[in-house]
């Protein structure tokens, strides 16, 4: 064995092996991606076989010669450690940077060197790459669904001012941290809610929706003045009378019109859609579901039998049943069940189901922490003198919360993802818009590019949700 | 009557099947020190967890500071925040710090103002020696620290009486000195004890009376010079035989 010896690198004639190495490895790489960017293959003088394994051959003996342990220096050291471990390990590197190296080419052609963004027909299409002008062209629609363009800015305003409103947490400052949870808990969705339903959806409603904040400004406005022993009566009793006068004593409906001052556009839910949907019924979906599936969890651990098997029922009939089977009877069995003359909104219905329907898997998650708590928890904070909802609210919830946050995020991305169903009642956000785009005559054929540009905003959207679960745990870790 | 702050008559308890106490009869007077000892097993956790009703009772009746406890007892909230306890884990809230630990309960219960929440809390942390430590966390804590802090959390509650389950069987032997001495400090002060525990000298130093339980029943109760100098049943004596 002895005259094998020269094939085991030591440190002692380290350059030598470290160049001889290297410049294998450098070798490999470099056929590999002569033959991948410019189909020129320097080893076809060589048998076939042999000629494809060559790179591999090459690569694998050099990394052999540079696996050499504590040589001293930083780089090879540390590509020694996470690469190049063993043989094993070197073989694997190497076939995934060959793997890398050989499916760039194609995938950049497609995506930018032979694809086309110019012009505004799919004529311009002609390359073999894709055809961005689809995207281009359809653009609008997979943002905003049939929701018509005059209008689109009442879109944009709402998200800007939620995404405005919703960032307030960061600014706060010591003096209203404590009603931060209020605001995010209580305040946002209700102010969401206003926004999505009254100003996105406009029409009559709209007027409703300008009493409200009519009332609600004069009266805060009011209530400055007002002692704040009243401060209570006066706040649930004057913005409903204000509210009561602008509609029906002072028909302020009839003084916009005579101001030539006409009310937004009504736009009903079924023309709303694309990207601006998935937002949406994601959101409202999001803040419904947890509350929901929090009180199902604490339901089902509950001592009240009446609550506890309700509870039960609500979650294994809510798992039990596929989700496009409730978005369907949504649509279709609930509304038989209604009074004649009662209507509620396809999306409505649509959020109510996804929520119930989320819900049950979010109950679950959280059962899940509230059973990695120990006992010893729940006798602390009794032996404190704490009732049930101080106990919960206190101690229990905000450790079990902690525990689930990978959990419930596993789940509100699957919420999201599970979106484009809604498709089965009609509503079509942004992979039903391109469902419907693909088969439109004068664009027949681009369902890649359309599935692709859906794809990489999903991902967008999940990985930030993701991103930001994560920092939630890192926040409020607090074990050593 | 007046004095008598926890009244046990004639009391049962079962687990299922099991029956854990047996006709326990225990009275227990204002600002008396009690160590209850006996062998795993012989319920005395659940007795004292009994009188926090952390543990319901079948038969009989506990009546503490003149509320009997049952089933409906609306406000057992304010009997159990007049009776502090320390468990054998310590059961540190490991989501807030030590100082919030403290004053949880008195700002959330007792609807105390925060700053005097804070000031008590200081005030008793410093009684325990760990007033150092009030920003930290349970977890950054050693064992001693912690169950000091456990005591301080209970104290700042003002209890009437305080209950201790085993609160030096989880800690390391260096560390049970420190946390006696705060029991000590305690019992000194005049609090109402029931503690138990397996630390004989602890009891020899403090305890007015020692119970020893065995079997879900209370074989033998007596002063404490009396329990250790002439145990009267064969079973105290050979459990002080293994134990001493």
């Amino acid at each position: 064995m002895n005259k094998l010896n020269f094939l085991q690198p030591d440190k002692n004639n380290l350059n030598t092996y470290l160049y001889t190495g290297t410049i294998l490895v450098a070798l490999s790489i470099f056929i590999v991606f002569l033959n991948s960017f410019f189909n020129k293959d320097l080893t076809s003088f060589l048998p076939g076989t042999l000629s494809f394994f060559l790179p591999l051959i090459l690569g694998f003996i050099g990394l052999h010669l540079i696996r050499i342990d504590y040589s001293g220096l930083k780089f090879l050291d540390s590509i020694n450690k996470n690469i190049n471990t063993n043989n094993f390990n070197a073989f694997l590197s190497l076939l995934i940077v060959f793997v890398v190296i050989k499916s760039l080419p194609p995938l950049l052609s497609w995506f930018i060197l032979d694809a086309n963004i110019a012009g505004d027909s799919k004529d311009v299409c002609t390359g073999s790459g894709a055809c961005w002008t689809y995207i281009k062209i359809w653009f609008n629609r997979f943002m905003y669904g049939m929701y018509p363009n005059a209008e689109q800015w009442r879109i944009n305003l709402s998200f800007i001012a939620l995404a405005f409103l919703g960032t307030i947490g960061f600014f706060a400052t010591e003096k209203f941290k404590k009603y931060l949870t209020l605001y995010y808990v209580v305040v946002y969705p209700v102010i969401a809610f206003f926004f999505i339903f009254f100003f996105i959806s406009g029409g009559p409603i709209f007027f409703d929706f300008s009493y409200g904040i009519i009332a609600a400004v004069i009266s805060v406005i009011i209530g400055f003045f007002i002692p704040s022993k009243f401060k209570m009566y006066y706040f649930i009793i004057v913005p409903i009378t204000l509210y009561i006068l602008l509609k029906y004593v002072f028909f302020y409906e009839e003084l916009i019109e005579l101001g030539k001052l006409e009310a937004l556009e009504w736009v009903e839910t079924g023309a709303w859609g694309g990207l601006s949907l998935t937002f949406i019924v994601s959101f409202f979906c999001l803040i419904f579901c947890f509350p929901i599936g929090l009180f199902l969890s604490l339901g089902r651990r509950s001592d009240f039998p009446i609550i506890k098997y309700f509870s039960i029922g609500m979650i294994e009939f809510w798992r039990g049943v596929p989700l496009i089977t409730v978005l369907f009877m949504s649509s279709v069995m609930f509304p038989m069940f209604l009074p004649e003359d009662m209507f509620i909104d396809k999306l409505v219905r649509v959020i109510i189901a996804i929520s119930l329907f989320e819900a049950a898997y979010v109950a679950e998650v959280i059962r899940g922490g509230l059973q990695a708590l120990p006992r010893g928890q729940y006798d602390a904070a009794k032996s404190l003198g704490m009732g049930y909802w101080k106990m919960h609210i206190l101690v229990i919830l905000p450790q079990a919360l902690k525990l689930v946050i990978p959990g419930i995020a596993n789940t509100f991305l699957a919420l999201v993802k599970d979106t484009p169903l809604i498709f089965v009642v009609g509503l079509l956000e942004i992979v039903g818009m391109l469902n419907l785009a693909k088969t439109n005559p004068e664009w027949l054929g681009f369902a890649m590019e359309g599935y692709v540009f859906a794809s990489v905003l999903f991902f967008i959207i999940c990985y930030a949700m993701s991103k930001y679960s994560y920092n939630l745990e890192q926040k409020y870790k607090t074990e050593r | 009557m007046s004095d008598k702050i926890i009244q046990i008559t004639e009391m049962n308890k079962w687990f299922g099947d099991f029956q854990v106490l047996k006709n326990i009869n225990l009275e227990v007077e204002k600002n008396k020190k009690i160590v209850v000892c006996g062998p795993s097993g012989s319920g005395k956790s659940t007795l004292i967890r009994c009188i926090n009703r952390l543990e319901e009772h079948q038969e009989g009746s506990i009546i503490v500071d003149g509320n009997e406890l049952t089933a409906d007892t609306k406000d057992i909230e304010k009997i159990r925040a007049e009776v502090g306890m320390v468990f054998q884990q310590f059961n540190l809230f490991p989501h807030l710090s030590i100082l919030d630990n403290c004053t949880l309960a008195p700002i959330w219960v007792k609807k105390m103002p925060k700053k005097d929440a804070e000031d008590l809390a200081i005030q008793h942390l410093e009684k325990v020696q760990i007033a150092d430590q009030a920003s930290k966390y349970p977890g950054q804590l050693s064992g001693g620290q912690q169950q000091r802090c456990a005591i301080a959390r209970a104290l700042c509650m003002e209890p009437k009486i305080m209950l201790f389950d085993e609160p030096t069987s989880a800690l390391d032997p260096e560390m049970i000195k420190e946390v006696l001495d705060a029991m000590v400090n305690l019992a000194k002060a005049g609090m109402t004890m029931i503690v138990v525990t397996h630390e004989m000298g602890f009891a020899k130093e403090v305890a007015d009376e020692v119970i020893f339980m065995d079997e879900g029943m209370i074989v033998e109760r007596a002063e404490t010079k009396e329990f250790f100098a002439n145990p009267k049943s064969d079973r105290t004596k050979l459990f002080l035989s293994q134990i001493l």
